[in-house]
């Protein structure tokens, strides 16, 4: 994230339409061949952040440098930038090899050699043999492909990525999103990618910036965002969490219904805190074992896993069995332990 | 305007504008070497050294916007080039009849610079930084002002002043308020009411009777099955390709003192020949058959978009037929039937070519405001009043329309198509309807038989029907001569022009039409609403009106278009452009706004986003559009019949003069030409957009994003 001269430069931009604010001074940096998501869920302006580092939207404050130079006064037929949008935005009355060409021929490059590179493109995408067909008579994962073509053939100092996969299907969008990633290390990409949906986000990103209600919320890598939410909100919408209110101690120790178990405080002023724990973080053992003792309520099979929900002093937890062996009943009585590094302290 | 406009974000173009550049300097040279005045003449430059100052700050405020432009001063520009152009208009409207007529040295310089005023408060930030959209809605916006607000307002003014040019206030009041207007005696035995009441009397009737009448055939067509579509086609056609009096004429060859079916009722019952046709008998009868169609349309539409699930549910809870139709399908139709009612209404009050032929001594304000100007009492005040009267009417009509059925639409329609099929009439109803529908479409057929078959004999109008082509000869005579073909027919010139005329104002409505519809629906700036307002507000002006407009404002200096055909191109523009910015907003709402953001992320200008993405993928839009204007232009009466000269004489025009000089033969031969020719001019179109439709598949899929 240090050096972002070949990539884009976020500076305490705002957006505000009328009196609702969309974006609110929000400041980052996608450095050059990095990926970068922006995820939240809708609403939270991450498609307006996008949408203004390509010049669809104007800033109402601050500045945005692409590849180290202001263009937050340029349009976005101005701009160093091309984007895959979110219904591909595939012109319908153009044959592929139109649509590809169309950027070249835009910055007024030679018919031949616009061709040229549009075959290029297209044949690294795997699309070798489509040319003159019309979008419509492509599959969605192949408009999709002509869509990043499209794009890429400028060879932009950033792309833009808005929700690419939300028009696939479950299986292909788990495979699209792989070869968004391979292209991207590939050419070493900068790429700028919004998306709402977080396994997706952490799948493909170096970094990831989450936001809500037009703020970043938080941001680092994948494995700091799972592993280190920095708050309730992140815990909860950044994989699956528990969420337990109670009180930290000064010796560390985390007490709620009654029930204290000793956690690792990482700094956190003892008072009123959140516990965060991932449920397969959560044991299941047998009963007046483990930190706290309770009931099965509900229990679902689902192949890879069990899921239980077991009524305790905390209150209701979601417990993950991995490996999908222990036989539990539902009223069953139950032990949960954890272990102490296995939880974050928030404070509240 | 410009304070707020800056005050929101936009974009701002870095380098100086070279287009900015060219424009200003062609206003420029258009000074320096196009004659200024309609005339011909020297140019404004020659002017001013011949002696006239006031070209000198024109001339120099035009120099001077090159230099800034070149300088990239914006602000500078915009200034320069906007007080020019007020400045040339101010001069030019203040010395008016003693001044000169502006000429092409004029036009073009004043477009320009207002073309440069708008691209350089666009580089200001006004109209998001896009000098192209600032282009098109300051140019559309000015001569929408130029051709339709300047004009109507000036000969409504006129209605303040007496007939030697003094103002009279008073005689305004006299006017407005006279019993020849408003006079209400025949509602009380007496003999006759004034205009005005006569034209709400038969614009009511005719509204509830086209309303009524359109309803019994959506019914039969909508709920008959597809044996009736047939009907829908036609009916979907028979107005667009209809001359506004062709009815009448049919009218009086069949009910006419002489005609064929009151001499039949002579001779076989001995009920005596009379002249009940003319008046509001015959009016009415010619605008239901003439309206009851597009009554027909709107109600159709909205009998195919009420859900048959929602009848279906009925017949579940135990309804009968008849009650199905009382509490479900009748509730919905209402907002319709109001809209039917209003427009059948409005266009009543519009039609001028059923009442020149018919009204005989029922005077409606249409007709009224004709003969107020060109007949022999020559009154222009007196025309503004009235034309004023029918403007208020109008407005009245759609304002209840726009206040009124606004609110009342019910949406049944939910995206989702549901199954089922359209709940049968009850039985009484079916009949009803069908029988109605069946005589009415014989009726029509009759009249549009007659019309057909009229040309062909010697007098139909007088029940002679030996076949002769003499009508044809006189109208549509060519003389094959060694030197090429004369056309001797005494139609042949009004056909020409009216051609012409139409095929040179039917692309140039279809650019305004849509260029609007497109700022319209797909930028934002400061004003948009009140464009898109003065956009469409023509369409409610009625033609007779627009008509009387033309001739007061553009007959004098500095605008002074009268007796020429630029004049009658200018009139057709401008009243059928709404109807292209509608068909425009309705083709871009389903085109995805993505494809315009994908052609700028790939970094096309505004321009090339328009020539290689919107102008493609709206081509069935601006077909129709083409068409409309096209066949709109050919059977236009109301506002033509003022502008049109015995040089540029138009088709429609000429055929009502053979009506009133008598010769109903040649201009029911005529009528059927004109008929045949819009026919193939659309068959011919119809075949290119199928095409077109066939040639390129379904767009995919076009969703919109978050």
């Amino acid at each position: 994230m240090t050096d972002s001269s070949g990539g884009v430069d976020f500076d305490r931009v705002s957006k505000r339409y009328g009196s609702v604010t969309a974006v609110d001074d929000v400041s980052f940096s996608v450095a050059q061949g990095e990926l970068v998501t922006l995820l939240g869920p809708s609403g939270c302006g991450k498609t307006t952040t996008l949408r203004m580092v390509a010049g669809l939207e104007a800033v109402t404050s601050g500045v945005v440098r692409i590849g180290g130079t202001d263009v937050t006064l340029r349009a976005a037929n101005e701009r160093d930038v091309s984007m895959v949008f979110q219904s591909y935005a595939l012109f319908p009355h153009m044959t592929v090899l139109e649509n590809v060409c169309y950027g070249p021929i835009s910055m007024r490059m030679d018919k031949a050699k616009a061709r040229e590179l549009a075959h290029a493109k297209l044949g690294m995408l795997g699309l070798a043999g489509l040319e003159a067909r019309l979008p419509s008579e492509l599959s969605g994962g192949q408009q999709q492909r002509v869509a990043v073509a499209r794009s890429l053939v400028l060879e932009p100092a950033v792309l833009l990525f808005d929700e690419p996969l939300s028009n696939l299907d479950a299986k292909l969008r788990r495979r699209v999103r792989q070869e968004i990633r391979e292209l991207q290390q590939l050419l070493s990409l900068t790429v700028l990618y919004v998306t709402h949906d977080q396994e997706e986000a952490l799948a493909v990103s170096d970094h990831i910036i989450v936001m809500e209600n037009g703020r970043i919320a938080q941001q680092g890598t994948p494995h700091e965002l799972y592993e280190a939410p920095a708050s309730r909100f992140l815990a909860d919408f950044i994989g699956d969490a528990n969420l337990v209110d109670g009180e930290l101690s000064p010796d560390a120790s985390f007490s709620a219904g009654g029930i204290a178990a000793p956690v690792r405080a990482d700094g956190v002023r003892p008072g009123a805190v959140t516990l965060a724990v991932r449920p397969q973080r959560l044991r299941l053992t047998d009963a007046g074992q483990g930190a706290l003792s309770g009931t099965c309520k509900r229990v679902a099979y689902l192949g890879s896993r069990i899921e239980y929900v077991v009524e305790t002093a905390w209150g209701e937890l979601l417990v993950f069995d991995q490996e999908a062996r222990s036989a539990r009943r539902r009223d069953d009585a139950v032990g949960v332990a954890f272990d102490r590094d296995a939880v974050i302290v928030l404070p509240r | 305007m410009a304070a707020t406009a800056l005050a929101s974000p936009v974009f701002v173009p870095a380098a100086r504008d070279r287009a900015t550049i060219v424009v200003a300097g062609t206003a420029v040279l258009a000074l320096a070497m196009l004659p200024w005045a309609l005339a011909g003449g020297p140019s404004a430059l020659a002017r001013a050294l011949a002696g006239d100052a006031t070209a000198w700050p024109l001339l120099v405020a035009a120099a001077l916007a090159v230099v800034t432009a070149w300088r990239g001063v914006d602000r500078a520009t915009a200034a320069l080039a906007g007080g020019a152009v007020l400045w040339s208009l101010a001069v030019a409207f203040a010395a008016g009849q003693n001044g000169p007529s502006f000429g092409l040295g004029a036009a073009l310089a004043l477009t320009a610079l207002t073309i440069c005023f708008a691209r350089a408060i666009a580089r200001r930030g006004v109209f998001a930084g896009d000098p192209t959209v600032a282009t098109i809605v300051v140019v559309i916006a000015a001569l929408l002002v130029l051709f339709i607000f300047f004009p109507v307002a000036k000969s409504l003014v006129a209605a303040l002043f007496d007939n030697r040019g003094g103002f009279a206030p008073q005689l305004a009041v006299q006017r407005l308020f006279t019993a020849d207007i408003w006079g209400v005696a025949c509602l009380s035995g007496g003999t006759r009411c004034g205009v005005a009441i006569n034209s709400a009397m038969l614009a009511t009737i005719v509204g509830v009777g086209a309303t009524l009448l359109g309803l019994v055939f959506a019914l039969v067509v909508q709920r008959g099955g597809r044996r009736y579509a047939g009907i829908l086609k036609l009916m979907s056609i028979l107005p667009i390709v209809t001359p506004p009096f062709v009815i009448a004429l049919a009218l009086v060859v069949l009910f006419g003192r002489t005609g064929l079916v009151t001499g039949w009722l002579d001779s076989w019952f001995g009920i005596p020949r009379s002249r009940w046709l003319y008046g509001l008998p015959g009016v009415t009868l010619a605008q239901l058959l003439t309206f009851s169609p597009i009554a027909f349309m709107i109600l159709y539409g909205a009998l195919a978009a009420i859900s048959p699930a929602l009848e279906e549910a009925a017949q579940t809870l135990r309804a009968s037929r008849a009650r199905v139709f009382r509490t479900v399908t009748w509730p919905l139709l209402r907002p319709a039937l109001a809209n039917a009612f209003l427009l059948s209404f409005v266009e009543s009050l519009a039609d001028f070519g059923n009442p020149i032929v018919l009204a005989g001594n029922f005077e409606v304000l249409s007709t009224k405001i004709f003969f107020a100007v060109a007949g022999a009492q020559h009154d222009p005040g007196r025309a503004a009043a009235l034309a004023a009267v029918l403007l208020g009417l109008t407005l009245l009509a759609f304002w209840l329309q726009q206040r009124w059925i606004g609110k009342l639409s019910y949406v049944t329609v939910s995206g989702k198509g549901d199954g089922g099929i359209p709940g049968k009439l009850p039985r009484s109803l079916w009949y009803a309807c069908f029988g109605t529908a069946a005589f009415w479409i014989f009726f029509t057929l009759v009249c549009y038989a007659i019309i057909l078959v009229g040309g062909f004999v010697k007098d139909i109008g007088r029940g002679d029907m030996t076949l002769t082509l003499h009508h044809f000869a006189q109208g549509f005579g060519m003389d094959f001569q060694s030197k090429g073909t004369m056309f001797s027919g005494s139609a042949w010139d009004s056909l020409f022009t009216t051609i012409e005329v139409a095929a040179v104002s039917a692309p140039l409505t279809a650019a305004i039409g849509l260029l609007s519809a497109y700022v319209i629906t797909r930028h934002r700036f400061v004003g948009r609403r009140a464009f898109e307002f003065l956009t469409m507000v023509s369409f409610a002006i009625p033609g007779t009106v627009i008509g009387v407009s033309y001739i007061v404002a553009f007959n004098v200096a500095p605008l002074e278009l009268t007796g020429g055909m630029a004049i009658l191109v200018l009139c057709f523009v401008f009243r059928n452009m709404p109807v292209g910015v509608r068909a425009g907003v309705a083709a871009l709402a389903q085109i995805d706004k993505t494809l315009d953001e994908a052609s700028s992320t790939l970094r096309a200008s505004t321009v090339r986003t328009l020539t290689e993405v919107i102008v493609p993928l709206l081509r069935p839009a601006i077909l129709a559009t083409l068409v409309f204007s096209f066949t709109h232009a050919m059977t236009a009466v109301s506002a033509v019949i003022f502008l049109a000269t015995a040089k540029y004489n138009l088709a429609t025009v000429y055929i009502i003069g053979r009506v009133e000089a008598g010769e109903y033969p040649l201009a029911i031969a005529y009528s059927s030409v004109l008929i045949l020719v819009m026919l193939v001019a659309l068959i011919v179109v119809q075949m290119f957009v199928g095409e077109a439709r066939l040639g390129r598949r379904a767009p995919p899929v076009l969703a919109t994003g978050n």
